[in-house]
């Protein structure tokens, strides 16, 4: 019984599963070991050989990288890539924490505040999630230059932000919204309504009831749901070419990055510890805080 | 040599905005929440809802809701939206040459991508289950989930880097095809595989979201069904195709949407790695180019509206679903 028990339990049995495993692991980790090694390599080697050679004579370097950073008038940017990784910290930064804790907030009244029409609000905030964000670059961007008008009549002012960190973060905010409301929703609705209740019958209103129950049980949910923004932020590319795009002085390091890998396709001297440089801090933001990351992504997708 | 002095010159503003943000939303909340705890009876609900929920409300609406519906009408008028045309836009999306490649470039990434992703992710989830050394090769598989589209299609682009046969490769893919004697490709310019291979890097960076998502799902299998399927002697491939796919199939469908949604929008590595050139163009990516390239706002928009149409049953599935379970 044992012995079958057991292969019950893994239904592609060992050896050739290990291996097919074994095999797509490094399949998925090659490519960015060879971005990594590439970045280290003298220019001249990079031109000649491949990378997979270099472990013969190795000749490897810290050039690249001081080059990117350190070196002005090269073919980063007057101040090297420390700036644009500024950028993206002060585009990430706010946007993370306006999203999560306006849809803490948020998630909260519609859990937990009886009103009208409020499954409805739920419904259409769940559909807005649906709707790609092309549909609104382009008017939101005019409401950024422009302010709306109807009739004549200006009905939301024109916001002074074109080319500012805010308009690429107010964006950012704006879209993530709605998933992050629907995933700390699920959290906070399934609080128990005892503890909730004997809350209020004590006495304490909703502002009290969040600040002193849903946001210190919530802390979990609110790590990963941050993290997973983070990370959607940092990583993006449309909203910063379509919202940054005219400025080198608020782009962040994606955006630079596409500029590079374009221009300078075979730059690989520049482009690779660019790059290397650009995944080092979500990586680490990653790697450290996996379990979280995890725990959002389920939170999502499985009931 | 860049100075630090001149780069905290550079910087400061920045960071002091960050700080700012902060300051703002922390004080002004922090004020609310201490007036807002004097106030009892009646009016605390409205007063709740306006500080908890209109403000985010308010962002929604000017980011998504009302620009959506603009950029609607805008998909009837013409390239600098000073006059109504109709269906022009559409019945010129679908004549375009161009425009039907991209067109029927997307629809092939809908179709294959989230397929693969899928079968990848439930054969990992199911091999890796109480594997030796599970959470090292997941750790692996997942970590391009960190990487941006951008980074990752970098990464590739070194992959598939070509040189001419007579000289040594310096892309892996290109050195491989040499040692199996295959003949050397530019791969990136080889249509229509190339699309293919643009494929790959997507497949690369979101197989490790399938596969950490249905592992979940699969240990949350009970071990009676199990036992008793066992008892029953399935085993190996049987008991996969019997048990475990049937258990999991609404997770299965969830992965399967989310990526197609994710490929519909895709935008990033098609922008990074080909300009949609090569033919490689696919509806997000031209849509860009209609907007903001050649500032054809009536054909961009109607693009977007097309890749939202996409999108429509999806949603429409999923709301479906989440009433059903808020019913239960």
């Amino acid at each position: 019984m044992s012995s079958k028990g057991h292969a019950a339990n893994r239904p592609f049995t060992s050896p050739i599963a290990s291996m097919v495993v074994t095999v797509i692991a490094v399949l998925w980790t090659v490519p960015t070991f060879g971005l990594v090694v590439t970045s280290f390599r003298k220019k001249e080697d990079i031109l000649s050989t491949g990378w997979w050679t270099s472990f013969k004579n190795p000749t490897f370097t810290f050039d690249n990288f001081r080059a990117i950073l350190f070196e002005s008038g090269g073919t980063v940017g007057e101040q090297g890539m420390i700036p644009f990784a500024i950028n993206s910290l002060a585009i990430t930064i706010p946007a993370v924490l306006l999203s999560v804790g306006l849809g803490l907030m948020a998630a909260y009244a519609l859990a937990w505040i009886p009103f009208r029409f409020s499954d409805h609000v739920f419904y259409g905030l769940f559909a807005l999630q649906g709707v790609p964000l092309q549909l609104s670059l382009l008017p939101l961007l005019t409401f950024f230059a422009t302010g709306v008008q109807l009739f004549g009549h200006t009905i939301f002012p024109q916001l002074h932000i074109v080319g500012t960190l805010a308009s690429v973060w107010l964006p950012h905010t704006m879209f993530g919204l709605p998933l992050v409301i629907y995933l700390l929703h699920n959290f906070v609705a399934a609080l128990p309504r005892e503890v909730m209740e004997a809350a209020r019958v004590d006495g304490a209103n909703h502002f009290e009831v969040f600040r002193r129950i849903v946001l210190p049980l919530s802390i979990p949910a609110i790590a990963s749901i941050a993290i997973f923004q983070f990370l959607w932020i940092w990583n993006d590319l449309l909203v910063a070419l379509v919202f940054a795009g005219g400025t080198d002085d608020v782009a962040p390091l994606t955006l630079h990055l596409a500029n590079l890998g374009g221009s300078l396709g075979s730059h690989w001297e520049n482009v690779a510890p660019a790059a290397l440089f650009s995944i080092i801090i979500p990586l680490i933001v990653f790697f450290s805080l996996q379990r979280y990351f995890v725990r959002g992504l389920l939170a999502g997708s499985v009931k | 040599m860049i100075t630090f002095g001149s780069l905290f010159a550079s910087s400061w503003p920045k960071i002091f905005q960050i700080l700012a943000v902060i300051v703002i939303f922390f004080g002004f909340y922090g004020i609310a929440f201490a007036a807002g705890a004097r106030i009892k009876g009646k009016k605390q609900n409205s007063l709740a809802i306006a500080l908890f929920l209109v403000p985010a409300l308010i962002l929604v609406m000017t980011g998504l809701g009302i620009p959506a519906i603009q950029t609607f009408l805008e998909s009837f008028k013409n390239a600098d939206s000073s006059q109504w045309v109709g269906l022009k836009n559409y019945s010129n999306a679908i004549h375009d040459p161009d425009i039907r490649l991209a067109f029927i470039n997307t629809i092939s990434w809908v179709v294959i991508c989230p397929v693969i992703v899928t079968a990848l992710g439930i054969s990992l989830a199911t091999m890796l289950n109480k594997m030796k050394r599970e959470a090292f090769a997941k750790s692996l598989i997942f970590m391009p989930m960190a990487i941006s589209f951008v980074g990752g299609s970098l990464i590739w682009n070194l992959m598939y880097a070509y040189q001419e046969p007579d000289r040594a490769q310096t892309g892996l893919v290109g050195q491989i095809m040499l040692w199996l004697h295959i003949d050397v490709k530019h791969l990136l310019l080889w249509s229509p595989w190339n699309n293919l291979f643009l494929m790959v890097v997507y497949i690369w960076g979101f197989t490790g979201f399938a596969m950490v998502i249905l592992s979940a799902a699969i240990k949350g299998i009970p071990t009676e069904i199990e036992e008793a399927a066992q008892l029953d002697g399935a085993t190996g491939i049987r008991l996969f195709r019997t048990i475990t796919v049937p258990m999991v199939r609404t997770t299965i469908i969830v992965v399967l949407t989310t990526a197609m949604v994710g490929t519909l929008k895709l935008f990033d590595v098609i922008h990074t790695m080909t300009g949609g050139n090569f033919k490689t163009d696919v509806l997000s990516n031209r849509m860009f180019d209609e907007n903001f390239v050649y500032l054809n706002y009536g054909r961009g928009s109607a693009l977007a509206v097309l890749i939202f149409l996409g999108v429509i049953p999806i949603t429409y599935y999923n709301i479906r679903s989440l009433r059903l379970e808020r019913k239960h």
